[in-house]
């Protein structure tokens, strides 16, 4: 079970890095997403693996998972998932307008003012 | 309990889609509002400095939940320091976004402005790590807005350059925040710092990771070097206005480290210890020997000044790493003038654009309104490059001062000159390309009357800006007293830890009839 989510996170993280290395926007917001989810898993490991306890206090129960990384998952879910959908809009934009999806600088000389 | 802490949190929050859905198509009612709203902010965050001034710790809990359980807000003196200088450099920009029609020219500045200032203040005020978190993506995804403000392809493609680091970056705070829930199982910042102390010597890798992460994502913020790459195209392309108001951004990080590692990983903390001599102060020389290279390197006036911004990042860094109560003192000193100054540069870079063709370094015909522009330049390039007589150089002064008995004293005081006879040259270039020689080149008669003077209030907001500096300058002795009860405020963690832990909250014990 550890060893099953821990090489989760690094698959996901290793392959997350390795995306968003790549120079155009569509691989790097890929990229993005799946370190979004390294880290959401991760996040849930913190509270530790515990399997069938539930999450708030009952009578005859010694046994509890922790719900305070379930509630940071369920935030850190919204927010990546509001930040790609943000990122997406603007690579779109930016990749109609110039034609082009690089994410790099353009050369100097290419570089116009913009106003 | 007093209300009154969560407003500057709860004013821009109402603010901002009050404006988005009753003020849509009027931009008049926007302006007003959005003015009033920034007003109003001042009015509540001098009450606030006025309140934790004498040292009292003032803690709100959230729906009554007491700490570690519950999300609480603590205005001390740093918060509400912040929290002021956050209001008036708000006032100032908004007024120049007014006077330049910047709000103009794209939807929804007003409330992009508003939920900005709403981050902002959240991550002052916060007194837990996770919400820190949150409160940066608040201000982080009003700042995408604003920054493509106004469209643009340069500015699009700058923007999604802008956007990729600072996810990477929050993807980073949240392992971070992860690995320090799972070492301590605690995220309240006053609870961590009594935690730490507790872990076992021998089991210290965990904790040690999830430190260093932490420094790395809020150098991220504070564009320290290395993590410097996403600054100077992201400053350079974004409207003016929110340039200026990305001066307090970089701030917000500095803040971050002077607040974490005083209270939870303290310097004389033996698991973090050597984390700041060895690693953080010399990214900071390094990014304040670089930002001033690049003023000087810069073929561009708008990266001259985002260069400056790194520069003056640096010199905050540089003094916050000697984690001494003289040094803090010295690095807030430094914080509110290098905000300052930062907004009045890119404001005055905005005042230069619109009357030439581009911002290359280069003589062309006379900009009008030429001699004022100038005259503000030349302000606030000696407030930058540290001159006498305006706070930059009474800031370096402190700085150079509080590194005196460091051990690294040596490479400080070398760097910090040498840096600064750099930055004296570059800017000087730069002013005598753009207004000197500008004469040598007789203005083509067709364009000279495309480009209208600027108007009034935006030579007002950067008169005030550069006002404030030297309001800075001149009541220096009161400024470094109350910063330096700032800084024992923050050295003497005690009582912030007690008044967050001990005040009482809503019984955790479920009560009759539930």
């Amino acid at each position: 079970m550890e060893l099953l989510v821990a090489s989760a996170i690094g698959v996901l993280t290793a392959g997350g890095i390795y995306l968003m290395l790549r120079l155009r926007t569509f691989p790097v917001i890929l990229g993005i997403s799946l370190l979004t989810y390294a880290v959401n898993v991760f996040l849930f490991a913190s509270g530790r693996l515990a399997i069938g306890g539930p999450p708030i206090l009952r009578d005859g129960v010694e046994f509890y998972s922790d719900p305070l990384p379930q509630a940071l998952v369920l935030t850190a879910i919204v927010i990546s998932f509001g930040m790609t959908a943000v990122v997406v809009m603007i690579a779109l934009g930016a990749y109609l307008g110039a034609d082009d999806d690089r994410v790099d600088d353009p050369a100097e000389t290419e570089r116009g003012d913009a106003t | 309990m007093t209300h009154w802490i969560i407003a500057p949190v709860v004013l821009p929050a109402l603010l901002a889609p009050f404006i988005v859905l009753a003020a849509r198509y009027h931009i008049g009612i926007q302006r007003v509002f959005s003015v009033a709203g920034v007003v109003a902010l001042i009015a509540i965050a001098a009450g606030l400095m006025w309140q934790a001034s004498d040292g009292t710790i003032t803690l709100y809990q959230l729906g009554d939940w007491a700490a570690p359980f519950g999300i609480v807000v603590v205005a001390d003196r740093l918060s509400t320091m912040m929290v002021m200088l956050t209001s008036v450099l708000a006032l100032f920009v908004l007024l120049y976004a007014i006077g330049s029609e910047w709000d103009n020219r794209g939807r929804h500045f007003h409330a992009l402005f508003q939920f900005q200032l709403m981050g902002i203040m959240g991550a002052f005020l916060t007194g837990d790590l996770f919400n820190l978190f949150v409160f940066f993506e608040v201000l982080l995804i009003a700042s995408y807005g604003l920054m493509i403000h106004a469209g643009g392809n340069a500015r699009l493609r700058a923007g999604v350059q802008y956007v990729l680091f600072n996810l990477l970056g929050s993807t980073l705070f949240l392992f971070a925040l992860g690995s320090i829930y799972a070492e301590t199982g605690t995220l309240n910042m006053a609870d961590l710092a009594q935690r730490v102390t507790l872990i076992d010597p021998e089991e210290t890798v965990g904790i040690r990771l999830a430190a260093v992460l932490l420094l790395l994502v809020f150098a991220i913020k504070a564009a320290v070097l290395p993590l410097h790459f996403w600054l100077p195209s992201s400053y350079a392309e974004a409207p003016a206005p929110v340039a200026a108001l990305f001066a307090i951004m970089t701030k917000v990080g500095a803040y971050a480290i002077i607040r974490v590692y005083t209270m939870v990983f303290s310097p004389d903390l033996e698991v973090t210890a050597g984390l700041h001599t060895t690693w953080l102060l010399p990214a900071a020389l390094a990014s304040l020997a670089i930002g001033m290279i690049g003023i000087l390197a810069a073929r561009h006036f708008d990266r001259l000044v985002a260069f400056a911004v790194i520069g003056s990042m640096g010199m905050v860094m540089v003094s916050i790493s000697l984690f001494t109560p003289t040094s803090i003192t010295a690095a807030l000193y430094y914080t509110v003038h290098s905000t300052l100054a930062a907004a009045a540069l890119f404001l005055i870079v905005d005042l230069v654009r619109s009357g030439r063709a581009d911002l290359r370094l280069i003589a062309q015909p006379v900009v009008p309104g030429a001699v004022l522009t100038s005259a503000l330049f030349f302000a606030a390039a000696i407030a930058m490059a540290g001159l006498p007589p305006l706070s930059g150089f009474l800031g370096k002064l402190l700085v150079l001062d509080a590194a005196f008995d460091s051990t690294s004293a040596v490479w400080i005081w070398a760097v910090v000159l040498i840096s600064s006879l750099i930055a004296v040259v570059g800017f000087s270039r730069a002013g005598s390309v753009l207004f000197w020689k500008a004469k040598a080149t007789p203005a083509p008669e067709d364009e000279a009357e495309t480009a209208p003077a600027p108007a009034t209030l935006s030579y007002v907001a950067v008169g005030g800006l550069l006002a404030l500096l030297v309001a800075h300058t001149v009541f220096a002795g009161p400024a470094t007293r109350y910063m330096t009860a700032v800084s024992d405020q923050l050295f003497n963690p005690g009582p912030y830890i007690s008044t967050v832990l001990e005040t009482p909250g809503k019984l955790n014990k479920p009560k009759e009839g539930y």
